[in-house]
């Protein structure tokens, strides 16, 4: 059989098994690759960085289990880096599955890697408000209109991080991470653009294009999927030499895709290949 | 439940719903009836208890309530809140062909209160904003009065792609002379968009699968393998 009919009739399970493999064994060899914010992904970092210590930071958490591959490194980074500047960070979600992504947060990184941290005073759980636009509207408002209490019944005015906040212009920024709607789209739509609230967040990298357009103007900057979060962690870990030591999951996972895509580059062309010298073939019968 | 139990679930459940790539199976069928079958139920649940009991339930019955939501306790009934009631319960109307008619006021009630309340927002940060944010100097000067070349050169790509995308979609004209090589310029203005967007696509993909394939490394490694 000749190359372009072998190629024709390459089995897909064969193209399947190869990508399992391009990202099973970097797992296993853990290959790092050099990586460094780019300008869209600094603005994230300097700006976390320029605010003082004790600023008000809204985490929205606004995607489920399903995307959470990409978007937990991007939470867990920059929860890493709020609670070592000494901000207090309110966590927040538009998606009813985002709840189970805000308790794996609080377990896994606050309580885990900040034991002296209190909650109500540095960190706090608002739960989950269905209205994507509608619930950020009201919150522009009165946020305890929309939100009362917290995840746990406990009212707002009873934790002290709270007490004072009247509506989302008492936030320092509000950061969305988004698997789509509603998401950080609204966030810009009904807080930044109206309250002149900073907004910037991450996105997987499907939805990252859809959201680049609003990059300057309308928001500080934005993570696009993996490689974004692996930019946050590389800026984390240049400013934070004493983060190198925890695990960076972006940054561990960026080798298995480099090689992947390795993969599938070399899938096209060879796929590319076979159509020019099958072309090639019927043009000179 | 312990930990160790959770990573077999997770991993069993992975690797049924991966079988598919071999050929559809009983339990690739299994693991996507469980899955739509327990998305179903969190999101009745999560449904219920967030937004029937404090939106609802809460205001107008809040003596009553004030076990389940707190900030009820104390608080007098709202009646007006039987509006929205009854418009929720008009919904339900559907299921029955004589009186699905009703549902009407309801569907008519949300698709214009949401286009009224989503349409400036829409305006003012997806297009005025958009169109203003493409307002930008086609060369830019640094403070000493020196040209910087690249974001001059990025101001150019950005105005000369909007216009060159615009007139491609411009149909009063015929597409040919000058409108037509711009029209060509602006079709590879969205091919290249459209090639970044299934980039990205890509790596969304291969990340989700390293999220898995981690899943069973863990599971894996909990067995000392």
């Amino acid at each position: 059989m000749r190359f372009p009919e072998a190629l024709k009739r390459l089995d897909r399970r064969i193209i399947f098994l190869l990508i399992a493999a391009s990202v099973a064994l970097p797992l296993v060899w853990k290959p790092q690759f050099d990586d460094h914010a780019t300008p869209i992904v600094q603005a994230i970092y300097d700006r976390m960085e320029s605010l003082p210590a004790g600023s008000r930071i809204l985490l929205a958490l606004d995607y489920g289990p399903s995307t959470a591959p990409e978007l937990d490194p991007m939470a867990v980074a920059l929860v890493r880096h709020g609670i070592r500047k000494g901000h207090r960070i309110a966590l927040f979600t538009l998606w009813p599955d985002g709840l189970g992504q805000i308790n794996k947060i609080t377990d896994d990184t606050i309580r885990a890697e900040f034991p002296d941290k209190r909650y109500g005073a540095d960190y706090v759980n608002l739960g989950y408000k269905a209205g994507g636009g509608g619930a950020i509207n009201t919150m522009m408002v009165n946020l305890k209109t929309m939100i009362p209490a917290d995840a746990l019944g406990a009212l707002l005015d009873s934790l002290p991080m709270m007490a004072e906040t009247r509506s989302l212009s008492d936030f320092s920024v509000i950061v969305s991470l988004t698997a789509g709607d509603p998401g950080l789209k609204e966030w810009i739509q009904f807080a930044g653009d109206i309250g002149g609230i900073p907004v910037m967040g991450g996105g997987t990298a499907v939805v990252a294009p859809e959201l680049y357009p609003y990059y300057p103007q309308q928001m500080v900057g934005i993570m696009g999927g993996l490689k974004g979060a692996s930019e946050y962690e590389s800026a984390l870990m240049l400013g934070y030499p004493d983060t190198e030591r925890l695990e960076m999951a972006a940054t561990v996972r960026m080798g298995p895709q480099v090689v992947s895509h390795v993969v599938i580059v070399l899938l096209v062309i060879l796929g590319n290949i076979g159509y020019l010298l099958e072309r090639k073939k019927s043009i000179r019968r | 439940m312990s930990d160790t139990l959770i990573l077999w679930i997770d991993a069993a459940l992975t690797l049924m719903i991966l079988s598919f790539l071999y050929r559809d199976n009983a339990f690739y069928k299994f693991a996507e009836h469980l899955f739509v079958g327990v998305s179903a139920a969190y999101w009745m649940v999560v449904g219920f208890w967030d937004h029937l009991v404090p939106n609802l339930l809460g205001k107008l019955f809040p003596s009553l309530m004030s076990g389940v939501v707190p900030v009820a306790n104390g608080q007098a009934a709202e009646w007006h809140y039987l509006i929205p009631a009854v418009f929720g319960l008009l919904l339900l109307t559907r299921l029955v062909d004589r009186w699905a008619w009703l549902s009407r006021w309801s569907l008519a009630f949300i698709v214009g209160g949401s286009a009224g309340f989503n349409l400036p927002r829409f305006l003012d940060s997806d297009f005025i904003t958009q169109v203003q944010s493409t307002m930008v100097p086609l060369l830019v000067f640094d403070t000493g009065g020196a040209l910087l070349v690249g974001a001059s050169l990025s101001h150019l790509v950005l105005v000369a792609g909007v216009i060159c995308g615009l007139v491609y979609f411009f149909f009063s004209l015929e597409h040919d002379g000058i409108t037509g090589k711009v029209s060509r310029l602006g079709i590879y203005v969205l091919m290249v968009t459209f090639g970044a967007a299934f980039g990205y696509t890509v790596m969304a993909r291969i990340s989700l699968l390293i999220g898995r394939m981690d899943s069973l490394g863990n599971w894996l490694s909990s067995m000392g393998l």
